[in-house]
């Protein structure tokens, strides 16, 4: 038996002895009783509070509608061969994060603090957790970590092997996006920073968009170009995607999907400032597929339908940690630059060999890291960190200082440094033990047929290219 | 009797098809081919990139006439074709054995 059998064999049998000792723990938990403190029934239900539940569970149905979404984008921006591999890999990192989040992600992001790094209670959301308010909060966080999960997908589509998705889907869901997650909004060190309101990020730009852009970089990496995308001589060759259609159809679903995400944040309902995050989220999204349609344009002579496809895209990144503390020119200005980065980003992928087939690195990576800062320059000093009251988020423009800035700055590093460092040695361990690449003849079939004993269009005929 | 095969652009299709009406024919199959000639295919570009695309599509006629026609046809169809770029496509005329009506079984030039 070789090296890589054997230690295939011996993580499984370590898994599955886990889960075991884990069924028993909750057999256990769940039979001594219920916590008085915890309010199963939803006794506390007043008006206010049932309008505060509407408004976060539709929210939360939206974020989840992102990720068809999410599945129409990078299937339309990839080849037909491989259309199946994509939609089952989608479907099964929301399968996989709802279980895996609800039973672990979020004790670790939410549940108390320890010395700032990570939550320690709230296992398999049973005793105190087994109550509406936390389900309730449980149940957003994993919309959101669902998310971040699927943006890698892009990233890594059409040469990852199958069971490596499942189980970077299982480290994003339970270590990666839980633990920068917690630093952040589970009242972790970078949210506790001496600096403005400590690190900021309405949304998400830095806990769900950052997280997965950087790991997809580092799964390119470790991943390596598809063939084809570089010709003999190493100059760069697109790989049409088979359907501008469905990539569009895509786009639109995420753009309303978008409307729950950025709104949905204040989890409160009476905080009438939704309005203005729903236009400054609208604003960014329109501004940043401009920008990069009209740099396509004045770079190739061609209106890329693509690159504004990612444009928008950008914007939304982009806009998704300063939209509810920043005015809507502000959101205009954050987007455009977005555009432009993202196109900056996807051309100096291309030239440094990195292949990510559907642009996510640049997209969720690049624009989350540039949402992140902007929130220290144009935050004016007129919505609160989730509160309609004092004190107020400023940057830089708006006599903040220096100091929001420099928190923003330095939870993009950490950002940077946690989720490509855990995602490259997520890829790098499972590449050393199994190999995560499928083999240049599955490649070059396509993942559909060998991965899944099926393609995708049985009645069309789809040539492998 | 002959059987020429035109392989033209697309977008050519449809002035063929007026000019072969004009002049009559007995009747025509058309296939949507790739491929390419001397040009050796198109760039085309996704996401900001381009790509080569070495077979480019192509409308492919063929149509079997009698001997006599055969000048005509071939006239019609190139004239109706030309754009006068790279790309306008060929035509070959070949000879054909036989013909069969499946319906009547009738063959020969009968049949066509």
């Amino acid at each position: 038996m070789d090296f890589r059998s054997k230690v295939t064999k011996v993580v499984l049998r370590v898994g599955l002895t886990l889960g075991l000792v884990c069924l028993l723990w909750l057999a256990w938990m769940a039979t001594s009783g219920v916590a008085m403190a915890a309010d199963p029934t939803g006794l506390g239900g007043t008006a206010d509070a049932a309008i505060d539940y509407v408004w976060i569970l539709v929210c939360a149905f939206l974020v989840m509608f992102m990720q068809p979404g999410f599945a129409m984008v990078g299937a339309g921006f990839t080849r037909a061969k491989n259309a199946g591999n994509f939609m089952t890999k989608n479907l099964m990192d929301f399968v996989i994060g709802s279980l895996v989040f609800f039973l672990i992600g979020y004790a670790i992001m939410m549940g108390g603090d320890w010395h700032g790094l990570w939550g320690t209670e709230g296992w398999f959301m049973l005793g105190d957790y087994y109550d509406v308010d936390a389900y309730l909060n449980m149940f957003w966080m994993l919309v959101f970590c669902a998310t971040a999960a699927t943006i890698v997908a892009g990233a890594v589509a059409e040469r990852l092997k199958f069971r490596a998705y499942l189980i970077y889907s299982v480290v994003v869901s339970a270590i990666i996006y839980p633990i920068y997650g917690h630093w952040v909004w589970g009242g972790g060190w970078l949210s506790s920073l001496p600096f403005g309101l400590g690190a900021v990020d309405f949304a998400g730009s830095g806990v769900v968009h950052a997280v997965g852009g950087l790991v997809g970089l580092a799964g390119a990496i470790v991943l390596g170009p598809r063939f084809g995308r570089y010709d003999r001589n190493g100059k760069p060759q697109a790989i049409p995607g088979h359907s501008i259609t469905l990539a569009t159809l895509g786009v639109f679903i995420l753009w309303f999907g978008w409307f729950g995400f950025n709104p949905g944040s204040t989890c409160n309902a009476h905080h009438l400032r939704i309005s203005v995050i729903a236009v400054n989220t609208n604003l960014a999204a329109a501004a940043g597929g401009l920008m990069a349609l009209l740099i396509a344009y004045w770079k190739t002579k061609k209106w890329d339908i693509g690159m504004l496809i990612n444009g928008i895209l950008a914007g939304l990144v982009a806009v998704t940690a300063p939209c509810a503390w920043i005015e809507g020119w502000a959101a205009i200005v954050i987007g455009l630059i977005g555009g432009m980065l993202m196109y900056a980003s996807v051309k100096f992928l291309e030239a440094k060999g990195v292949d990510d087939p559907v642009g996510a690195v640049s997209v969720h990576g690049a624009c989350g890291l540039w949402g992140l800062l902007s929130v220290g320059f144009f935050a004016d000093g007129t919505y609160g960190n989730y509160s309609i009251e004092a004190p107020y988020v400023a940057g830089l423009f708006y006599g903040g200082g220096g100091e929001q800035l420099l928190a923003q700055f330095i939870s993009v590093v950490v950002v940077a440094a946690w989720a490509f460092g855990m995602g490259y040695l997520t890829f790098k361990l499972m590449d050393m033990a199994f190999g995560i690449r499928v083999s240049p003849e599955e490649e070059l079939q396509g993942l559909d047929i060998l991965e899944h004993g099926t393609p995708a269009y049985p009645d069309f005929l789809t040539m492998p290219k | 009797m002959k059987k020429i095969e035109a392989i033209i652009r697309a977008e050519r299709f449809e002035e063929v098809k007026e000019a072969l009406k004009r002049l009559g024919y007995p009747g025509m199959t058309k296939t949507i081919v790739e491929g390419h000639g001397k040009q050796k295919g198109l760039k085309q570009q996704f996401r900001g990139t381009t790509f080569e695309v070495e077979f480019t599509p192509k409308v492919k006629l063929e149509i079997v006439v009698l001997d006599g026609d055969v000048s005509r046809t071939v006239d019609a169809i190139t004239r109706s074709a030309r754009t006068g770029e790279v790309g306008d496509g060929k035509i070959f005329v070949l000879p054909v054995e036989n013909a069969v009506r499946v319906r009547t079984g009738e063959d020969g030039e009968n049949a066509i």
